[in-house]
Parts: structure tokens; sequence; C-alpha cells
């Protein structure tokens, strides 16, 4: 009788653990190292300097390998003192969308199936700021700017009170002490909640592997910005984080041929922003639902 | 020592005759699983290649980006929801018939909220990720985040609806009564988890002030009102089909009692709707768009107007047949009836609710969206799943309640003595 007792019993724990390892095993055998490494990999804010540091160089090898090119990625933290914002002169733009493509350019966007714009520029027919739902997003004329027509140019508008954070499922997404709203591309989920959140359409997904051909990429690039991405996360604007953080202009501010984008430290009374806030008549998009935008529109003429 | 080796060998015991009941049964049995095991299979192929492209597979897109999957998701929390309505008669007002059934139904919420689980892990674009949502292991966002709120109530409540049918079960299985004072609670606190798993998907949506379709405050109760009509019905139909393969006894009372409930469900529903309709059409704002999107065409984009209007015309004709006492006493219509609000309630809550909340997006653009083969046969594919899963708590738990399957002690015994 013992020794039926301890073969059933046995038999059972013999299963269960066979039916453990059948399980796992397939799943740790066919990972890689950098694969199971890449699955553990820690939110951008709990790692210490030395993790950020080797993820960096992980993804510094991987770069090399996939584009060719030695890229240079940073972690360059929010400067002391700054909170960004942005001005758009509707007077001015003439809806040549030089800078969606400048954006793309510059921040290593999927170029097809999907393409990916973080600049939307939107048509509309003179008379009304705010009827959106007549506006055209795929207009293309032989020349512009059109007589009957204005041009209004969308992006993230790095709210003060972003609602695509607050539904964040896992905190992949933050406001930094600058104002800019990031995404850590690595622990999204993709579940896209922030999309059907923001009221200003600030956020695109990678549907696919992005798309990026080495004589295509920008190799200047911020971990929390334009470093490549990878398929299912969701990525924005971040008023080049790359670049102001190192006191220059975003891409869309220098590609534009008109000077409608002004570009500024809130915090400084000398800035171009702020004297555009102090002279000009500003509004924000949407201003009703309280998501205090640090993007101001107005109108020079 | 004999007492632990009693325990081993009745659970190897129960283990060993769960597994031949599984595995034995008619022709019809067998059929109807190897079915639901190719759509099964037929389904995660799909979904593999889902996977390997990524979400582009599907027909989603920046403007609309949930689709079918989400919409699956929205109704399938109301079916689980439902069982609820069984719980209350049959547990705080004693009513026998329902009582007898009640565990069914709550074994037909736990099949749901798995299916329902199962439409939010395919829709997510990085399932190796998922466990940064786990609390303490990951990094939750809660309270902030709906979705966290709903990753928790609806584990919490699927949690329940195993833990009481089994608890209740087991106890069957041995021939005791239960320990009300033990389950009592679980069973009190699965009603406030019901309504709970069925608000925070509401306010999942609700909570969005750029979506204006889902930003009213008419979308929880309207949620629950339409929770208790589609799942309700499926029990009807699923309780008829149980008495017809097993030995259980199912009285047309109980059947008809659920009928009349759902006929009060329905003339909420259908009343909160008419709220919502005066308030857009009378107001006329701006955020009517999404509304005319799907009630009568926006910019000559018709695409949901058939479907919401064949929706509307299934609900109201199923209330009528519900209210009136003969139509409602007649299997044939009573049927009819249940297949009316299944079919409806699905259009109404499910696609009829989730697309339109994109289109027109915040910018003002209309894309149409309609769901693509694999992102149907993924779907399919996940109500196969869930009803397997239910066709297989079935096959163990309708002998247990009908007292054939128990005890070892009570086997030798070649009647089955009547229950509790």
């Amino acid at each position: 009788m013992a020794d039926k007792r301890y073969t059933r019993r046995q038999f059972i724990r013999n299963l269960s653990l066979a039916a453990a390892a059948g399980v796992s095993l397939p799943l740790f055998s066919s990972c890689t190292k950098e694969e199971k490494e890449d699955f553990l990999q820690k939110h951008f804010k709990e790692m210490t300097t030395e993790e950020k540091k080797n993820v960096i160089a992980k993804l510094e090898a991987r770069y090399l390998q996939k584009y060719g090119k030695k890229f240079q990625i940073s972690t360059q933290e929010a400067v002391s003192g700054t909170l960004w914002g942005y001005g758009l002169d509707l007077s001015r733009c003439i809806g040549c969308r030089r800078c969606v493509y400048a954006c793309a350019k510059e921040n290593n966007n999927s170029r097809r199936h999907p393409q990916l714009h973080w600049i939307r520029v939107l048509r509309l027919k003179k008379g009304s700021l705010i009827d959106l739902e007549n506006s055209e997003h795929y207009y293309n004329p032989p020349v512009v700017p059109e007589k009957e027509y204005l041009y209004l140019p969308v992006q993230c508008q790095q709210c003060e009170n972003p609602a695509c954070i607050k539904v964040c499922p896992v905190h992949a997404t933050w406001k930094e002490p600058d104002g800019l709203v990031v995404v850590d591309y690595n622990w999204c989920i993709g579940c896209r909640y922030c999309i059907a959140a923001c009221p200003y359409k600030g956020r695109v997904f990678n549907w696919a592997d992005p798309t990026l051909s080495p004589d295509e990429v920008n190799t200047s690039v911020h971990y929390l910005g334009n470093r490549p991405r990878m398929k299912s996360s969701v990525e924005k604007c971040t008023y080049c984080v790359q670049r102001v953080r190192t006191g220059r202009y975003p891409a869309c501010v220098e590609a534009c041929p008109t000077g409608t984008r002004k570009f500024g430290n809130l915090l400084d009374p000398n800035s171009e922003i702020r004297y555009i806030i102090e002279r000009k008549r500003v509004f924000r998009l949407k201003e009703d639902l309280n998501t205090e935008p640090k993007f101001y529109y107005f109108f020079e003429a | 020592m004999d007492s632990c080796r009693d325990v081993l060998k009745e659970t190897w015991h129960f283990y060993r005759k769960t597994l031949s009941l599984v595995f034995s049964g008619g022709k019809a049995y067998y059929l109807w699983c190897i079915f639901l095991l190719c759509i099964m299979i037929t389904g995660f192929l799909f979904y593999l290649k889902q996977h390997d492209v990524g979400l582009i597979g599907t027909n989603m897109t920046d403007q609309v980006s949930w689709g079918l999957y989400i919409a699956n998701f929205t109704y399938l929390v109301g079916m689980a929801a439902a069982a609820v309505l069984l719980v209350i008669p049959a547990y705080i007002y004693q009513f026998k018939p329902i009582k007898e059934i009640v565990v069914l139904g709550e074994l037909f919420a736990a099949s749901s909220i798995v299916m329902a689980i199962l439409f939010v892990m395919v829709d997510l674009g990085r399932l190796d990720r998922v466990w940064h949502m786990i609390p303490f292991i990951g990094s939750m966002n809660f309270p902030q985040s709906l979705l966290a709120w709903d990753v928790l109530v609806l584990n919490g409540y699927l949690f329940l609806n195993v833990l009481i049918p089994v608890y209740l079960l087991v106890t069957f299985y041995y021939r005791k009564t239960p320990n009300w004072k033990f389950i009592l609670p679980f069973i009190l606190l699965s009603i406030p988890t019901a309504v709970g798993i069925h608000t925070v998907t509401a306010f999942l949506y609700n909570g969005l002030a750029a979506r204006p379709f889902w930003n009213a405050s008419i979308l929880a109760p309207r949620f629950l009102a339409s929770a208790l009509c589609s799942g309700p019905a499926i029990m009807i139909i699923i309780f008829q089909v149980i008495r017809k393969v097993s030995v259980i006894e199912i009285e047309d009372k109980a059947l008809f009692k659920i009928a009349e409930l759902i006929a009060y469900a329905m003339f909420l529903n259908l009343f909160l709707l008419a709220a919502e309709f005066f308030k857009e059409y009378y107001s006329n704002t701006v955020h009517i768009a999404p509304f005319k999107y799907l009630f009568e065409g926006l910019h000559g984009h018709t695409q949901l107007v058939p479907w919401i209007w064949t929706a509307l015309t299934m609900n109201v004709t199923a209330f009528i047949l519900f209210l009136i006492p003969s139509t409602r006493k007649r299997l044939s219509t009573l049927n009819l009836g249940c297949v009316f609000i299944i079919i409806g309630v699905w259009i109404e809550k499910g696609p009829g609710f989730v697309i339109p909340g994109f289109v027109p997006d915040p910018l003002g653009e209309i894309y149409v969206y309609m769901p693509n083969l694999l992102e149907l046969m993924v779907s399919f594919g996940i109500w196969a799943t869930g009803l397997l899963i239910f066709t297989l708590f079935m096959k163990v738990a309708l002998p247990i309640e009908a007292g054939v399957f128990s005890h070892t002690e009570y086997q030798k015994e070649t009647a089955p003595p009547p229950r509790h």
C-alpha cells in the first residue's frame, strides 16, 4: 500500500513538473540573452545610472548593426529653469508642410506603411477656426497658399494637464520637468488608450515595424525622443527633446520658410514666446477641455 | 496520515473522473468540441500572423485606434456582469427555480470574463510587456488610469465567479449542505462587483473629454441596462440547451421570470437612449457629429446606419415580445426575442458604441473602419474558446448538480438520491 501511494504521489509530481517544464522550456530556450534582457528591462525612470549606460550601449550596438551607423544616444535631463512653450502665427502659415517632413526626418519616423507624422496641417475654409469637421487633412493643390483657405498646423500641445498621461495604465508616458511629454518606448504596452484620450491627435502608433532605411536615419538621438522606435509602441512630438535641451530650435521651427513657428522658454521673461504671449492675442486649441496646452496660436495680421 | 491519504486519493479520483467525463460524450458532444477547436486553431493562426506583422494586419488606424476587439470586450463585460441578475433573486429572495441554475449562470460569467480578457490581450500591441501592468512587479498606474481599475475588477470578478460555483459544486460533490456563513459574503460581494466591472468599463470611455460621444454621464447606467438585457437573454437559450442534453430540470417558470426581468431592463435601456437622443438633437451642438455618423450618416458616410437601425428594430421588437405575457410565455417567441436581444445589444454596445467614438476623430477626420478578415477570425477564435470553456465547465458541473457525479463513498449506490 505504501509503495502504491509513493508511486501515485510521484506520478502526480512528475506530471506537474513535466507540464511546467513543457510550457516554460521552449519559451526560455527560444530566447537569446538579449531578448531576455529586453523582456526584463526596467522602466526608464527606475533605472540606475549604471543600468542606463548598459541599455544605451546595447541600443547603440543594435543600431550600428541595423543601420550601419554610429548613433549618439543622449539621456540628457531637463535643464533647470526651463519650461518649453511654442507659438504659431496663423497669419503666416502657407500650408507647405515643410515642417511635417522636416519633423519626420529629424525624428526617425516610419516612412511608409505606415507613414507616421507628428505634425498634421489642417486646411480650413476662411470664416471658421473651430469647425474641424469640415477641415481637409489631405489637401494637395499644385500651389500653396490657396486664396480661400487658411492652414492650421497641429501637433502635440505638451499640455500641462495631459489627458494621455492620466490614462496610461503603466506610467509609460510622463511629463518631464521642462514640460515635455515623453514616452518610454520600451515600457509602452501598446494599448492605445492615450490615443483615445488625446484631444489633439498628438500621438501615433507603430502599427508595423517602422520602415527607416539607413540613408534616412538621424544618428543624433535622445532616448526619450527620436531614437528609432519598434513595432507596437506609441510615439509623439517632444518639441525635439534632443535639440531643445542642447540649446537648439525644434526641427519644425528651423524648417519653416515663413517664420510661422516660434519657440522659447516660458520661464524666461525675455524669451520670444513670452514676448508673443504678452503682446499678441494668443489662444490655445480646445481650451474648454482644461488641458492647459503650452502651444499658443496667434495672428500677426 | 490516513486523512492525508484519503484526500489525495479523493483528489486523484476527482481528477480521473473529471478527465473521463470531459473525454466521454455522445457524437454531438464530440462534434461540437471539435468544431470549436477548429475555429480556435484558425483564430490562433490568424493571431500569429497579427503578432508577426503587428496590428497593421487589422483595419485599425491612428484615426480609429480601437475596433472589433474592444467592441467585443465591451459587450462581454456586460454579459459577465449580467450574472448578477440571476444571483440577486436566487440568493437574496430565495426564488427557488432560479436558485438551482445560478451556479451555471456564474460559470457563464466566468467564461465571459475569460473571453473579455482575451479580447484585450489580442488588442495589446506588446503582449510581452503585459507584466508592466501587474501591481508591485510592474508599475500599474492605479488609481489614475481606469484601465488599471478594469484589470483589478475584472480579475476580482473572475475570481469570485470561479470560487463560488466551484465551492458549491464541491459541496454538492460531497453531498453536503454548503456552509453559508463562508460563501454568502462572497456571493453578496459578487453583486456590487458585477455592477463595478461594468461601471468601471463605462468610465474607461466616459472619462475621455476628447471623445464627446463617450463623454456623457448616461454611459454607465446605459451600459448596465443593456447588459441586463443581453446576458440573461443568452442564459435563457443556454438553459434550454442544458435541460435538453442533461438530466437537470429547469422549469419554464424560471425562464419566463428571467424574460420578465429583461423586459424591465430593456425599457430602461430604450428610455436612456431616448434621453440621449433628445439631448443631442435638441441642443444640436458640434458634438452631435458621431451621433449623426451612427444614426443617419455624416458627410455621405453611412456605413453604420443600417447596423444601428437593425439593432434598434430588434431591441424594440424583443421588448414588445417580452412585455406581453402571452408571447413571453411561449417558447418560440421567447427564443426569437432572445436572439434579437443578443444580436441587437451586440451591435449597439459593441461596434455601434466603440466606432462612433472615433468618428469623426478629434481633428474632424472621418476614417471609415470595417473589421477585416483577420480581426473577424481572431474574434471568432476567442468566442469559440469561451464557448469551449463553458462547455467543459458544464460537462463537469451538470453531473454534479444532477447528483450523478459524486464522492467515492456514494458511487456504489445505484440511484442518485435527491439533492441537498
